[in-house]
């Protein structure tokens, strides 16, 4: 049983990926050295071995968890939202919620559908995925993509939502374009479900697939350039300060385009062939999730942070846990791409004496980012426990119906309904 | 307290409930829809099940050659000795080929396999016909026991020209457990 519990305690937690939570559950288990769902196939066909049965459990837990709080957000945002709010009015942070939690509805039942085909073949006799019965192991590719494509961008759209609501603040000009950011995130994740076998372009498919999820990757890139330009935009000639949400902003802005680029290169098809399952696709998921979703992350937690506390957090520690960050993140992930690019394949235990320099290096920023977390840590505890005071409106440039209430927030806020400021929310 | 609007957040919540519902069937239905997919496209190299030779007959391309090479792979912990009697044959397209592949079980207990076919490169697949395959069924070996298996196969002549070589792999899947529960039931 206490596999069980291995296996449960991180997938519960939380609605991150669930890739994340795979490896999490796996590595902890001696009998199989799994790092994501497909090695995970592997041990369904060939060893079966009892761990993978609990950990269908765990991705059946944690899809319902996931598809009862999208539900949740989706009936709020539609139904309950403040007298004389349009939706064209809301914060896009809540936008990027409500399209990230469709998205989460449309998808993880078809994870649920995946891995109760996993669990058929153990348990039932079923042949979904062993050839030896009539399946097909590239089915499972398929169909654990199509899920697995639109679940990387429920990880980044909420992402563009925290942004969004950060730079302006702190350019001290309105959002540039908010119409055309609604749009893109909504086309964003229309492509999603779209272009999921570019995840697999070697697994042998006709030129003609491989030409359209080539295409339709890259179309991809404009909606997100899209954003990209209008974050650039609301920064051009703003009265612009640099406290640490806003670096850890700005940063994002650059790293995620740089993470994009790479995503761009990987698109080309016969680029993949040479490109598929070396480090340099590690070194491109790492620039969109690490610098990307986490650095977004850690940029709510700092703007947000005076409101939930009521204190305002050390700037100058918080400034030197952005550069220690951002340090460590770059010289990490950075010399991935030169790996990559000379060859030094994923998920090996090993790698070839040539690679040795720049895994060193890796490794140091790898501890560099890791230990600078403990600073966060530190810097959190200080300002829960104390503090200069905080300003209901915290930030000068603050726009939103949170900046209107007392710091730390009331235990009950909003009783009766608040006055929208006219149309600005925007 | 009520809620305000109660019934359209119950109409909102239904509706999402019947999407999920949806999705989940969906992710079944893309079994059948890739199988279909397979068929059309001949993707991953499946090969079609027994060819019947047409009351005419083919004709036969003498002008060209084609290389026909034979792989053998176990699956997992697959203890058979399996291999091909020749590991390649030069063919006319059009003609009738035979060959013959061997195999034994040197386990200690009756077992069955199933052998899977798979022909790279997969656009060639719907090209290659198949009159008598030991991969149309299942295999039983006893103990110790061995057989040579025949194949044979015509190549269309309307292979494309660009295919002068052909591979034709087998894997051998060990279905001893998927046939006893069968068995059972």
């Amino acid at each position: 049983m206490s596999r069980a519990r291995i296996c449960l305690r991180p997938s519960l937690s939380s609605r991150v990926k669930v890739c994340l939570n795979s490896s999490l559950c796996l590595a902890s288990l001696p009998l199989t050295n799994a790092l994501t769902l497909q090695a995970c196939l592997a041990c369904v066909v060939f060893a079966r071995p009892p761990s993978v049965t609990f950990f269908i459990f765990a991705v059946h837990l944690m899809g319902i968890s996931s598809i009862m709080g999208s539900i949740n957000v989706v009936v709020t945002i539609l139904n309950l939202r403040a007298p004389g709010m349009r939706l064209m009015d809301m914060p896009l942070f809540v936008w990027t919620w409500l399209i990230t939690a469709y998205l989460l509805i449309a998808v993880m039942p078809v994870l649920a559908g995946v891995v109760t085909m996993m669990l058929m073949d153990i348990h039932f006799g079923t042949a979904f995925f062993s050839a030896g019965g009539g399946g097909d192991p590239v089915l499972f590719q398929h169909v654990f993509w199509f899920f697995g494509h639109p679940e990387v961008y429920i990880m980044i759209l909420p992402a563009f939502g925290i942004v969004s609501a950060i730079i302006p603040t702190f350019a001290r000009k309105k959002l540039f374009g908010y119409d055309s950011m609604v749009y893109a995130t909504a086309s964003i994740a229309f492509l999603s479900f779209i272009v999921w076998a570019h995840h697999m372009f070697t697994v042998g498919m006709p030129i003609a697939g491989e030409l359209y999820f080539m295409y339709a990757t890259m179309l991809i890139a404009v909606p997100t350039g899209v954003k990209v330009f209008n974050w650039a935009a609301t920064m051009w000639q703003g009265s612009m300060t640099f406290e640490t949400p806003m670096l850890f902003a700005v940063a994002f802005v650059i790293l995620f385009t740089i993470g994009g680029l790479s995503g761009l290169m990987l698109s080309i098809v016969p680029a993949d062939f040479q490109y598929h399952d070396t480090y340099f696709v590690v070194a491109h998921f790492h620039y969109v999730l690490v610098p990307g979703s986490i650095f977004s992350i850690m940029a709510a937690a700092y703007y947000w942070l005076p409101k939930w506390t009521g204190n305002m957090y050390d700037e100058t520690l918080g400034k030197t846990h952005f550069w220690l960050s951002f340090v460590g993140v770059n010289v990490t992930f950075f010399p991935q791409h030169f790996i990559g690019l000379a060859g030094m394949p994923r998920r090996y235990p090993d790698y070839a004496l040539q690679f040795a320099d720049w895994n060193m290096v890796s490794s140091v920023g790898a501890f560099i980012f890791g230990f600078s977390q403990l600073l966060f840590l530190f810097i959190v505890i200080k300002c829960i426990m104390g503090g200069k005071k905080a300003t209901d409106e915290v930030w000068e440039g603050a726009e939103g119906l949170e900046w209107t209430i007392a710091s730390p927030a009331p235990y009950h806020t909003f009783s009766t309904p608040p006055e929208l400021p006219e149309r600005s929310m925007a | 307290m009520a809620m305000p609007n109660q019934k359209l957040q119950t109409r909102t919540t239904l509706k999402l409930v019947g999407v999920v519902l949806g999705m989940f069937a969906f992710g079944f239905a893309l079994v059948p829809l890739y199988d279909i997919y397979c068929q059309v496209t001949g993707a991953n190299g499946k090969t079609a099940s027994a060819y019947v030779v047409p009351e005419d007959g083919i004709a036969v391309d003498a002008d060209r050659w084609v290389t026909v090479q034979f792989l053998t792979n176990n699956n997992a912990s697959m203890p058979w000795s399996f291999r091909p009697e020749v590991r390649s044959m030069k063919v006319r397209p059009g003609e009738m080929n035979q060959t013959t592949f061997y195999a034994s079980n040197p386990a200690g207990y009756t077992m069955t396999a199933q052998a899977i076919p798979s022909v790279a490169p997969f656009h060639a697949a719907e090209y290659m016909h198949k009159t008598e395959c030991f991969c149309f069924e299942q295999q039983v070996l006893a103990t110790g026991e061995a057989i040579d298996m025949p194949l044979r196969f015509i190549i269309d002549p309307y292979l494309p020209e660009s295919v002068q070589t052909l591979t034709l792999s087998y894997t051998l899947f060990d279905i001893t457990d998927m046939t006893a529960s069968a068995a059972a039931e």
